[in-house]
């Protein structure tokens, strides 16, 4: 399938991608059959817009996306020299007016990443055939745009990407609580029964769900008031009606708190069918982009070491050593207030694979406190690039982090930890100890650094008003910003919605019925 | 085949334009100033284009980074939308979006929402000018042209071809074939040249407020005629009693006290224009602010001055009377016996802020 006007690759590229290929292959990468087309970068841009997928659904934001690119661009502010997409078969898309020693560090920099996506266990729940999945969500837009007009989809597309980061990255890996479960599948569960025409069961079912049952071993009959004794069978009995009777009449639900907002909201809000399809379809482009930003470090790390170790290798002419010095190092470049993904993962895979290959781990490298015996270990393992597929396997950058960062690589690399200083009004170096700094890491990448929100109760006031809770970790909201998501989330909900959350310190609910905004400060009580 | 894109690309524009447009409309009656950015380019911010999030506020935030620095060092201005590092990666977008606007489009929005007519410039072919632009390499040049970086990266991957290059001993020497140079070609560009003169009132009855307003609309006037014209002299004037020529600065800060002789500025303007702006090659623009608290005897002289020097020889005078606690903006009235005489005589009240949108389009809305 060709995604734009198709090219055939030139010769010259064909070579070149036949070359990395090889030697991709031969160094373990392992990967989906990847498809190389060449693009101007007009086209580039507008690939990069839509996230890589040019048949996404309509909307402005790709629009802005692409203005931006293109005057970055015209402006000689940035260039993207390439991009690829996680799908079976994997698409990469190559600037057209690249040089031919950048196609060569960009082909061998692309399988990086297509090994990345096909192995690393994060990507594992996602869907491979997101290009048709994309081109179906956009025809489905498309009908509801026809059916009830341009403006009204568009702001509801708009309200409902407000809230598309209120997801449970985690929900595609795990299998949450019994009870979420049952709320998940009932509605299926229920027209399956329904079907198969055998209602009174369905009814039974339920009927015995409602009956409490204290647990019961199974014994022999002369063994059974001693392994299951009558008062506590009682006793257990009455805690589960007392349970039971509790829930019942809360009226509250969730039972537990809800990470999953848009999921909650699909289940609960009251949506028309069109306006809960185009939730859905949020949703759904919302968990496939999730894994691609919970590796940004470890993904762009692994494809630089890649092209790195490739290139010096095997692709390096004496007529290109300059253009790829140039190239790479750029890639590479570092600054104060931003880390660069690419280069603290290249370097900190290297890393790993040095500590691996000399032995530098485990309990007698801990042990050791001898700064010489340390600079000078070398036990010979060479498990350093055993270990390094091994990260890219099972690692996610909070993991990587956590598990890779060492003191003496904060030194060397010169990292460092900045705070905000309320009281000049300027981000300032804080700190340079590892603790702080892996902390501070820790915190930025967790949820993408991102509050973590919760449903808390669906039937707030027993007025089906929704209450989230912000699970407050150091830092507050932005106000205008929380003021202006609960416009949209009332927009999805119909009925006031609240958030309580922490501002100057204090823990405050601020609620918007749908004319105002009001925010009031949590009494002690 | 056609491209989505430009339908999204075309959507959102429209949505800018839009919020733009109201955000212009607010800037005009707020009186917030638009940051210049260089020579040519403003940056509004555009709040609601950018889809709201729950996000974590500055306060309390932080990063890592990397480089050099001693502890306390500051390294970036707060109140940026800085997320933290780590976060470039899920998605596209998802940063507050400052459209850059330059002030070409700027004066186009504006022109547009107010209506203006585009002037038709006189004596546009008398003046041109040479510009000279340096957009090409050669190989050849003056030192003083020669470009370091691509001489020194040819000189590299020549001795690096050639096996000369000890990384160890890192010495690069060009030689005559690895110099480039920067080339520069002439252009010539016609010009249409305008003057701007503005006078102010500075007695003391006019109070900040209505200096605040005489900034704004000027700043608007500005970028209006700026995109009309090639070549833009601005002159500044301020009187009370008594008139002088100032700078732009002066020209908005300047506090005096005592009396109200418009006819002083005149004859500023006057001398200016005879003397510096001949009429057959320059389009003359004056724009007068005041609050109408002239000395009473001096509205005879003020009124032949106009008639008979000013008014014949200028595309447009321009009279905005501002509303103060004090004046009693008599010098209005004055000017309206004779506003009919002339058709480039052109007159506004503004009594606040938010009339100074109305007023610039009384202003520039003849097309002159």
């Amino acid at each position: 399938m060709s995604l734009s006007t198709h090219r055939p690759l030139p010769t010259e590229l064909a070579d070149v991608q036949d070359q990395m290929e090889e030697h991709a292959k031969n160094y373990g990468l392992d990967f989906f059959r990847t498809i190389f087309e060449v693009l101007d970068y007009e086209e580039l841009s507008m690939f990069a817009a839509y996230g890589g997928f040019p048949t996404r659904y309509p909307h402005w934001r790709y629009g802005a996306q692409y203005d931006e690119l293109m005057k970055g661009y015209s402006y000689g502010l940035q260039k993207i020299y390439e991009m690829v997409i996680n799908t079976d078969p994997c698409y990469a898309y190559l600037l057209s007016c690249n040089s031919l020693t950048d196609q060569k560090l960009v082909i061998a920099h692309v399988y990086g990443h297509c090994d990345f996506f096909k192995n690393n266990a994060w990507f594992a729940h996602t869907n491979r055939k997101m290009l048709d999945q994309m081109a179906n969500h956009a025809a489905r837009i498309r009908r509801y745009i026809d059916r009830v007009g341009h403006e009204k989809v568009e702001e509801f597309i708009d309200a409902c990407l407000s809230l598309e980061d209120l997801i449970d990255m985690h929900a595609p890996h795990i299998q949450r609580t019994a009870s979420r479960n049952k709320t998940l599948v009932p509605k299926e569960l229920k027209s399956g029964t329904a079907e198969a025409g055998s209602n009174d069961e369905a009814a039974g079912a339920e009927f015995n769900e409602e009956e409490p049952h204290a647990t019961k071993f199974e014994t022999k009959n002369y063994l059974d008031p001693f392994i299951n004794p009558r008062a506590a069978m009682k006793a257990e009995e009455e805690e589960l009606r007392h349970k039971a009777e509790e829930s019942r009449s809360r009226k509250s639900f969730p039972e537990e708190p809800q990470r999953d907002v848009l999921q909650f909201l699909l289940e609960h809000a009251p949506l028309q069918p069109w306006q809960h399809d185009v939730l859905s379809i949020i949703r759904d482009e919302a968990y496939y982009f999730a894994p691609q930003g919970q590796t940004k470090i470890m993904n762009e790390g692994w494809a630089s070491f890649w092209h790195s170790t490739i290139m010096t290798h095997h692709g390096v002419t004496d007529a290109d050593i300059i253009d790829y010095a140039d190239h790479h190092s750029g890639t590479m470049a570092t600054s104060k207030n931003r880390l660069n993904p690419y280069k603290l993962g290249i370097e900190l895979l290297k890393d790993i694979e040095d500590r691996w290959n000399k032995g530098k781990f485990g309990a007698e490298w801990d042990d050791c406190d001898d700064a010489k015996a340390k600079m000078k270990w070398d036990r010979q393992l060479g498990l350093g690039r055993a270990k390094i597929f091994e990260v890219r396997r099972i690692h996610n950058d909070v993991t990587f982090i956590d598990n890779f960062l060492t003191p003496e690589f904060c030194v060397r690399q010169n990292l460092f930890q900045y705070r905000f200083n309320s009281e000049t009004d300027y981000y300032e170096i804080a700190s340079r100890e590892f603790a702080a700094i892996k902390q501070q890491l820790l915190d930025s990448l967790t949820n993408h650094g991102r509050p973590f929100i919760y449903v808390v109760d669906g039937n707030y006031r027993n007025r089906g008003e929704l209450f989230l809770t912000h699970r407050y970790q150091g830092v507050e909201l932005k106000q205008d910003y929380a003021r202006d998501t609960l416009v949209n989330l009332e927009k999805l909900w119909g009925r006031p919605v609240h958030i309580e959350t922490m501002v100057d310190e204090k823990s405050t609910i601020i609620s918007y019925d749908g004319l105002h905004h009001e925010s009031k400060v949590k009494s002690a009580a | 085949m056609a491209r989505s894109i430009d339908q999204d690309l075309a959507r959102f524009k429209e949505i800018v334009r839009g919020k733009v447009r109201q955000q212009l409309r607010k800037y005009i009656s707020n009186g917030e100033m638009i940051g210049r950015k260089g020579r040519e380019l403003v940056s509004i911010p555009v709040p609601n284009i950018d889809i709201p999030h729950f996000r974590h506020g500055p306060k309390g935030s932080g990063g890592a980074g990397q480089g050099d620095g001693e502890i306390g060092q500051p390294i970036g201005k707060g109140d940026g939308d800085e997320d933290g590092p780590g976060k470039a990666g899920d998605q596209p977008g998802g940063h507050v979006r400052e459209v850059e606007v330059t002030l070409d489009e700027l004066a186009d929005m504006l022109g547009k929402e107010l209506e203006l007519p585009n002037i038709i410039p006189k004596g546009k072919d008398t003046l041109s000018a040479d510009k000279d632009k340096y957009n090409s390499i050669h190989h050849s040049g003056p030192e003083s042209l020669r470009h370091f970086k691509r001489t020194y990266k040819n000189a590299l991957r020549r001795m690096i071809a050639s096996q000369d290059y000890n990384p160890l001993k890192p010495v690069i020497i060009p030689t005559r074939e690895d110099q480039l140079y920067r080339g520069s070609k002439s252009v010539s560009v016609p010009r249409a040249n305008a003057a701007i003169i503005y006078m102010m009132d500075v007695s003391g009855s006019m109070t900040d407020d209505q200096k605040e307003i005489v900034r704004t609309e000027s700043f608007w006037i500005d970028t209006w005629l700026q995109s009309q014209y090639d070549g833009i002299h601005t002159r500044y004037i301020i009187h009370d009693a008594a008139a002088r020529e100032v700078d732009e600065d002066t020209f908005y800060h300047t506090r005096e006290s005592g009396g109200t002789r418009i006819s002083s500025a005149y004859e500023v303007a006057w001398k200016i224009i005879s003397t510096e702006y001949p009429v057959a090659d320059w389009n003359i623009y004056c724009f007068q602010f005041s609050d109408g608290d002239n000395w009473g005897e001096d509205n005879k002289a003020c009124v032949r001055m106009l008639s008979e020097d000013l008014i014949p020889h200028c595309n447009l005078f321009c009279y905005g009377q501002v509303e103060s606690p004090y004046g009693s903006g008599d010098y209005l009235r004055e000017l309206r016996k004779i506003g009919n005489k002339f058709e480039n005589l052109v007159l506004s009240e503004i009594p606040n802020k938010d009339a100074i949108y109305n007023s610039i389009k009384t202003f520039l809305g003849k097309g002159k």
